[in-house]
C-alpha cells in the first residue's frame, strides 16, 4: 500500500518536473509552438512520432554542420553552397520548432549574402552552440518522458500546451 | 430827317455828298430812327445751344464719375471676394485639419480595438468590443458629418455603388444603440420585410448614416415606450399602412400610441403615382424601392418647430443643445442624402406622443462578385453561424403581435422555424403535441413575470418532457434593471435572459453559450478546421516532395493526421515520374528550394507533360480508357515555402502551380488552399 502511494508520488513529481522543464524551454525561446504541433501528430498509430522526428533532425543537423565547417575551411569559399546548407538547416529546425537554431540560421544567411567569411564563421559557431544546447535539452526531455512512461504514467502534452 | 423820334444813341454815320456844286458842301447824316428789337432768334438759339452744351457736359461728367465709381466698387468687390475666398479656404482647411487631428487618435483607438478582436475572447467580450468599435466609428462619423455639410455646400458629395446586405447594416446600427436603449428602458426593435432582397447595390455608408441619424434622434428624445424601425418595399407598404390604420392604437410595439405613419409619407410622389404601378414594379426594372420608417414614442416635435426640422443647424430650442448635445445638421444631411438616393423624406409628429420619420430610397438588385472582400466576410460570418441552428424548432410566447413579429424575424434569420403563441397556457398545448417539441423556447419577460407560479409550472413541464434534449428556455427582456429585480425575489431559478434589441450576432452568441456549442471561439474554430480538413483529405492520395527528411516527415505526419494517404519523394525527378499519367494522386505538395531541380522547374515539366498527354488523348492517339477515362490531366500542385513573399506567389502561378502554403503547415491556410481545388479534385475521382 505504502509502496503504491510512494510510486504515485514519484510519478507526480516526475510529471511536474517534465512540465516545468518544458515550460522553461518555451519561456526561454528554445522551442516554439511548432514543437507542440508535433505532439498533436502523435497518436496510437504513430506512438513514437516526436522522438523519430527529433532524432532525424539531430542526424540531419550534424551532417549539415559538418558540411558547413568544411565549406568554410576551403581556400575559395563557395557561398552559394553554404547558403543552401543553411537554408536546409533553417527549414528543418523550423519544422520541429527549434526556434533559436532557426533564428541563428537567419542571421547566418544574411552574412552569407554579404559574403563575409569572418562573420560567417562566427555565425557557424553560434549555430553549433544553439544546436548542442537544444540537443541536450531535448535528450533530457525524452529521458524524463521515458521515466514517466516506465513509472506507468502518460504524457498529455496536447491539453497542457493548448 | 423829318421825324421826331430820333434815337440818340450816338450812332451817326456821316457821308460826304458831292453834287458838283463848288459853293455848297453837302453831308448826309444817317441815324437810327428806332430802337433795334431784341434778336430773339439768336438769343434763343444760342442759349439753347448753351443749355444743351451744359447738359451734355453734365452728362459726360456724371458718366465719368459713374464709371470711376463703378470701377472703384469693382476693385473693392474683388478685394472682398478674395478675402471671402481666402476665408472659405481657411475654413475648409481648418475643418480638415481639426477633423484630421480628431480622427487620428480615434483611428488609434479603433485600431487597438481591432487588434483586441484578434486575441482570445469569449462571446460576451467579443460583443462588448464590437460595441465599443461601433461607438468609436460613430464618433468618427460625427466628424464626417460636419465635413459632409461642408461638402454638400460646395456640391461635392457623391454616392458610391457597392453590394451590401441591408440586414447586416441594421444589425450594426442596432448594436450601436442597444446599450443606450437598454439603459433608458426603451424597447428597440428592427423589422425587415422578407420581400426585401438579401443583397442590394447602393451606398451602404450613407444609408447607414441616414438610419443612424434618425434612430439616434429617436432614442435621444424618447424616455419610455419604443423605437421601432421597419423596412419594406414601397409596393407592399401601402397595403400594410391601411391595415395599420384599422388596428387599435395600443397594438404598437410597446402598447403606447404613436404618430401615424401614413401621415409621415403623405405627399410622397412615390405613392401618388400608384396608378402607374407597372412602371415602378421592380420585376420589370432592376430597381428596389424601399421605404424605411423610424417610429418612436418620445417627446415629439412642437408644432411651431415642425417647419424648421430639416434646416441645417436648427434645433428646436437652445436648451436642446445643452441637454442632448448634437450639432443639428443630421436631418438636413439626411434629407440631402435621401434626395441623392432618389427618395423622399417626411415625418409626422404629435407632441408628447411621438414622432415617425419615413423615407424612401431607390436601390438596385445586388449580385456579389467574388472580389468583394467585405461582403464575403459578412457572408461567411453569417453563414457559418446559421448553419448550426438551421432546422431547429422554437416556440415564442408573446401576446403583442408587433413585438412578436420582430422576434420571429430575427429568429428566422438563423434558420430556425418559429411558432408563436400568445400566452403560457397555449404554450402548454403546443408543447404537448409530440411531433413538434421545440428545441428552444423564447418567452417575453413580462409574460414570465406576470404569473410566476404558472411560469414555474411551465419550466417543470419542459423538464419533464420525453425528449433527448430538454428544450432550452430563454427570456427576452428589453431592460437590464428588471433582470436584477427578479433574481432577488424568487426561489425559481431564472432561466437565461437575452437582452433586446435582438440581432443575429447576439442571438447566436447567447444560443451558442447556453447550448454549449463552443466554449472559446477560437478553440472551436480550430476544431472545426481540423474536422473540415479531415473531411477534405480523408482517403486522398497526396504526394509530398521535399529534399529535407525532417520536413518530409513532419509534413507527412500532419497530412496523415487528417486521414490522407501520403507518398514521399525527395527529388523533383522522382516527382515527375510519379506524376506521369495515369496516376492516382489527388494532390501534390512541392517544396520550392531543392537542389538539382527546384519546385518551379519540376512543376513546369509536369504541366508540359500533362498537356502533351491531354493533346494526345484528345486527338485520339491515346485511348481515354487507358488513362482512367480522364482526358484532362491536371493534378493540383501546391508549393511549400518557408518565405512567403509576393514574388513567390506570382512565380508559383506562372509555372502552373495552383497555390502555396507556408512551411510548416498552418491549419487555417491549409484548409483554405485545399478547399479551393478540392471540388475539382472530386470530379477526377472515378
Amino acid at each position: 500500500m505504502v509502496q503504491a502511494i510512494k510510486r504515485i508520488m514519484e510519478l507526480n513529481q516526475l510529471q511536474r518536473s517534465f512540465l516545468e522543464y518544458t515550460a522553461a524551454l518555451f519561456r526561454e525561446g528554445f522551442l516554439d509552438s511548432q514543437f507542440s504541433q508535433l505532439y498533436q501528430l502523435q497518436d496510437e498509430s504513430n506512438p513514437e512520432f516526436v522522438v523519430e522526428v527529433v532524432s532525424l533532425f539531430f542526424e540531419d543537423s550534424e551532417r549539415l554542420i559538418n558540411d558547413l565547417s568544411r565549406a568554410l575551411d576551403q581556400t575559395i569559399v563557395d557561398f552559394r553552397k553554404i547558403d543552401a546548407h543553411v537554408h536546409q538547416l533553417k527549414g528543418s529546425s523550423s519544422s520541429i520548432g527549434a526556434q533559436r537554431v532557426k533564428n541563428s540560421c537567419v542571421s547566418f544567411r544574411n552574412f552569407c549574402e554579404a559574403q563575409n567569411i569572418e562573420e560567417c564563421s562566427k555565425c557557424l559557431q553560434q549555430v553549433k552552440q544553439e544546436y548542442l544546447l537544444i540537443k541536450n535539452k531535448l535528450e533530457a526531455l525524452f529521458q524524463l518522458e521515458k521515466q514517466i512512461v516506465a513509472a506507468g504514467g502518460a504524457i498529455n502534452m496536447v491539453e497542457w500546451m493548448l | 430827317m423829318y421825324g421826331s423820334n430820333i434815337l440818340n444813341d450816338g450812332m451817326r454815320h456821316v457821308s460826304d455828298l458831292n453834287f458838283g456844286d463848288p459853293f455848297r458842301k453837302h453831308e448826309m447824316h444817317c441815324r437810327f430812327k428806332l430802337k433795334p428789337p431784341w434778336p430773339w432768334v439768336a438769343i434763343t438759339t444760342s442759349s439753347g445751344i448753351l443749355v444743351i452744351a451744359l447738359l451734355m457736359g453734365q452728362i459726360f461728367h456724371a458718366t465719368m464719375n459713374r464709371i470711376a465709381k463703378v470701377e472703384d466698387d469693382y476693385h473693392e468687390m474683388m478685394e472682398l471676394k478674395k478675402r471671402a475666398e481666402a476665408a472659405d479656404v481657411a475654413k475648409s482647411r481648418f475643418l480638415a485639419t481639426v477633423s484630421h487631428e480628431i480622427r487620428t487618435p480615434m483611428n488609434g483607438v479603433l485600431g487597438m480595438l481591432h487588434m483586441l478582436m484578434d486575441t482570445d475572447l469569449d462571446e460576451t467580450q467579443e460583443d462588448y468590443i464590437r460595441t465599443a468599435q461601433e461607438s468609436g466609428k460613430a464618433l468618427v462619423s460625427l466628424i464626417n458629418e460636419v465635413l459632409d455639410q461642408a461638402k454638400i455646400e460646395s456640391g461635392r458629395l457623391e454616392l458610391e455603388a457597392v453590394c451590401f446586405d441591408l440586414r447586416a447594416i441594421l444589425d450594426d446600427v442596432l448594436s450601436l444603440f442597444s446599450g443606450k436603449s437598454q439603459e433608458k428602458g426603451v424597447e428597440l426593435a428592427v423589422y425587415v420585410s422578407d420581400k426585401v432582397p438579401a443583397k442590394l447595390v447602393g451606398d451602404p455608408g450613407r444609408f447607414r448614416q441616414i438610419i443612424t441619424n434618425l434612430m439616434g434622434n429617436s432614442i435621444k428624445f424618447t424616455e419610455k415606450g419604443h423605437v421601432y424601425v421597419t423596412v419594406h418595399l414601397v409596393e407592399e407598404a401601402v397595403n400594410l399602412m391601411d391595415v395599420e390604420m384599422e388596428s387599435p392604437s395600443n397594438s404598437t410595439l410597446s402598447g403606447l400610441p404613436v404618430a401615424d405613419r401614413r401621415q409621415s409619407c403623405a405627399g410622397f410622389k412615390a405613392f401618388s403615382q400608384e396608378e402607374y404601378a407597372p412602371m415602378f414594379s421592380s420585376s420589370s426594372t432592376n430597381q428596389v424601392n424601399l421605404i424605411v420608417s423610424v417610429e418612436d414614442t418620445g417627446q415629439g416635435i412642437p408644432l411651431e418647430a415642425q417647419s424648421r426640422v430639416f434646416t441645417p443647424f436648427m434645433q428646436v430650442g437652445p436648451s436642446i443643445t445643452r441637454t442632448h448635445g448634437g450639432t443639428g445638421i443630421g436631418l438636413s444631411i439626411s434629407r440631402f442624402l435621401v434626395q441623392l438616393m432618389k427618395g423622399e423624406i417626411g415625418f409626422a409628429s404629435l407632441p408628447q406622443i411621438g414622432s415617425t420619420f419615413t423615407f424612401t430610397a431607390v436601390f438596385t438588385h445586388g449580385c456579389c462578385n467574388v472580389n468583394d472582400q467585405k461582403s464575403q466576410k459578412i457572408n461567411n460570418q453569417l453563414n457559418s453561424i446559421s448553419l448550426e441552428f438551421r432546422e431547429m424548432r422554437a416556440l415564442l410566447v408573446d401576446p403583442r403581435l408587433v413585438r412578436a413579429k420582430v422576434s420571429v424575424y430575427h429568429i428566422k434569420r438563423l434558420g430556425i422555424h418559429v411558432e408563436v403563441v400568445r400566452d403560457l397556457n397555449k404554450g402548454f398545448f403546443s408543447v404537448n403535441t409530440e411531433n413538434s417539441i421545440p428545441n428552444i423556447v423564447f418567452i417575453e419577460r413580462e409574460v414570465w413575470d406576470k404569473d410566476l407560479a404558472l411560469s414555474t409550472l411551465f419550466l417543470n413541464k419542459l423538464r419533464s418532457l420525453d425528449c433527448i434534449v430538454t428544450p432550452k428556455l430563454f427570456l427576452l427582456s428589453s431592460t437590464i434593471s428588471s433582470t436584477r429585480a427578479i433574481s432577488t425575489g424568487s426561489s425559481v431559478s431564472t432561466p437565461s435572459v437575452i437582452l433586446k434589441p435582438l440581432r443575429a450576432s447576439l442571438l447566436t452568441a447567447s444560443l451558442q453559450r447556453s447550448m454549449g456549442i463552443g466554449n472559446r471561439g477560437n478553440h472551436r474554430n480550430g476544431e472545426l478546421r481540423i474536422l473540415s480538413l479531415r473531411n477534405l483529405l480523408r482517403g486522398r492520395k497526396i504526394l509530398v516532395v521535399d529534399d529535407n527528411l525532417v520536413n518530409l516527415k513532419v509534413a507527412a505526419g500532419a497530412l496523415k493526421k487528417y486521414g490522407a494517404d501520403v507518398v514521399l519523394a525527395e527529388r523533383g525527378k522522382e516527382a515527375i515520374s510519379l506524376l506521369t499519367p495515369p496516376h492516382h494522386f489527388d494532390a501534390c505538395f512541392m517544396d520550392i528550394q531543392m537542389p538539382e531541380m527546384d519546385g518551379f522547374e519540376a512543376t513546369k515539366r509536369i504541366r508540359d507533360m500533362e498537356s502533351s498527354f491531354n493533346n494526345r488523348i484528345h486527338i485520339g492517339e491515346l485511348s481515354v480508357e487507358a488513362y482512367r477515362n480522364i482526358s484532362t490531366w491536371h493534378v493540383p500542385i501546391l508549393a511549400m515555402t518557408a518565405d512567403v513573399i509576393q514574388a513567390t506567389s506570382e512565380e508559383c502561378l506562372k509555372c502552373g502551380m495552383d497555390g502555396y502554403v507556408s512551411k510548416p503547415f498552418e491549419a487555417e491556410q491549409l484548409y483554405r488552399e485545399v478547399s479551393r481545388f478540392s471540388h475539382t479534385a472530386l470530379n477526377e475521382i472515378p
